[in-house]
């Protein structure tokens, strides 16, 4: 159960990197203003995670 | 090529202030919240040890599974100056419940012990205290009001924090019972008792608990909380099995001469909970004590640092009217120096009633305030200064 929770952990981990690494390439692609801060409110929870804050 | 696409594309590049103020507007917002959760997860709280603690301890000692971990919390130790029994009375297994956490904060910088020995945790569950409820709004922090300045303290929650222990099975098998509990419920260290050693962090913490409770040969077990006033047991003592008599005679006596304090019967097929395992898998007589909370009832009104020291909340007192609640309230609420006091009274009276039943093996205390001491001079009278006290005096939490 430990084994399986901690495995679980860091694949979770590893796919938050991912969604905030493509959030913030997505970011940089975008032309329209609306869709930059779509993208800069939907990474904020993704980085609080990754930096283990909340 | 879609059509969106083909949009896309031939939109003109937009200006890269633009893409940098959006940036550093999201960076500040990061930045902030950040902050202030780093601050909450980090917060010292000091603890100025009375001139009774003899020796201070951390829980790994006792069970080396929780080594270097957030909970592998303090342990005070006060040796009485003459033998006796040992109490052990814990504080901070729901940190949302501050009395609890302050009522034992109240025993490690004020007790003395002249019979019998009484060891005080703080933070039972320390990862619980550096989160609060998710989605609750609830403040992360509180202060309470000293005679050389004010003493700030972390709100936390229920269930240990999710960056400690994550994530959380569909339905929580507790063990060794088997019965099945809610999912969350294996981040709640008064679901886990009496734990695993290759448990889960919650698991091991309560494991810890009981190889201390063994080890130092505890003969009474106090877990001290707080509940909703919609909440049936509340204002009362659950009482173990083996603690029936104990537990009835201090309520008997509080009941007479303090405060309304009730008695009731820790379920023996409900499994996970301090008041049944910690008596069914030691020696210790297990008792658990609940004092009024109205920050935690649903139908409180803002969920504010106020309303958590005032216990003041007009539509918990409405509910009442109505008969919805469990304990009496009005526009005095329950605040915070009342809380503590029925604490530290209901210690102090368990300590005194066991005496008079077992005087071979007495225990005696001085130096903690009672409840109406702590009502009338404030709970902030009783916090040290850290800054006068002597040096290696001075722990942090």
């Amino acid at each position: 159960m430990v084994i399986l929770q901690t495995l679980i952990t860091v694949i979770y981990y590893c796919l938050i990197a991912y969604v905030a690494a493509i959030l913030i390439w997505n970011l940089r692609k975008a032309r329209k203003w609306q869709e930059e801060v779509l993208y800069v409110v939907v990474l904020l929870p993704f980085l609080l995670r990754l930096f283990r804050l909340k | 090529m879609t059509v969106d696409q083909i949009d896309s594309s031939t939109e003109a590049r937009p200006p890269p202030v633009r893409k940098l103020l959006i940036s550093g507007l999201g960076l500040l917002l990061f930045a902030t919240s950040g902050m202030s959760f780093y601050r909450h997860r980090h917060l010292g709280e000091s603890v100025v040890l009375s001139g009774g603690v003899t020796q201070v301890k951390q829980l790994s000692e006792y069970f080396r599974g929780i080594r270097g971990t957030v909970n592998d919390c303090n342990v005070y130790i006060l040796d009485g100056e003459e033998p006796g029994a040992t109490m052990f009375v814990i504080g901070g297994t729901h940190p949302e419940e501050p009395a609890a956490r302050l009522a034992a904060w109240l025993l490690a910088e004020n007790a003395v012990m002249e019979q019998g020995r009484l060891i005080v945790v703080l933070s039972a569950n320390r990862s619980a205290t550096t989160v609060t409820r998710v989605g609750g709004a609830y403040p992360t922090d509180f202060t309470i009001p000293t005679d050389w300045g004010e003493q700030t303290f972390r709100m936390g929650d229920r269930w240990s924090n999710p960056l400690d222990q994550w994530p959380d099975p569909e339905v929580y098998i507790h063990d060794p019972s088997g019965q099945y509990l809610a999912y969350v419920d294996i981040r709640n260290l008064n679901r886990t008792w009496p734990g695993r050693p290759n448990g889960t962090l919650t698991e091991r913490t309560t494991y810890a608990l009981m190889e201390l409770i063994r080890q130092e040969g505890v003969d009474i077990f106090i877990d001290l909380h707080e509940a909703e006033l919609q909440y049936p047991v509340i204002s009362t003592i659950v009482a173990h099995d083996s603690g029936e008599e104990l537990a009835t005679f201090v309520s008997m006596m509080l009941s007479d001469e303090e405060f309304n304090m009730g008695m009731e019967y820790s379920p023996p097929n409900l499994h996970g909970l301090s008041h049944r395992e910690v008596g069914d898998h030691s020696d210790a007589i297990s008792l658990l004590f609940e004092a009024p909370e109205p920050f935690l009832d649903a139908t409180r009104g803002r969920t504010t640092r106020e309303q958590l020291l005032t216990g003041q909340d007009e539509f918990v007192v409405k509910a009442g009217e109505h008969g919805l609640l469990f304990e009496r309230i009005d526009e005095h609420g329950w605040p915070i120096d009342v809380r503590v006091g029925r604490h530290t009274s209901a210690v102090l009276q368990t300590m005194e009633s066991w005496t008079i039943l077992n005087p071979d093996r007495p225990l005696s205390c001085r130096g903690v305030p009672r409840y109406a001491q702590v009502s009338e001079s404030g709970l902030g009278h009783w916090l040290h200064d850290p800054a006068t006290a002597p040096p290696g005096r001075v722990v942090i939490e």
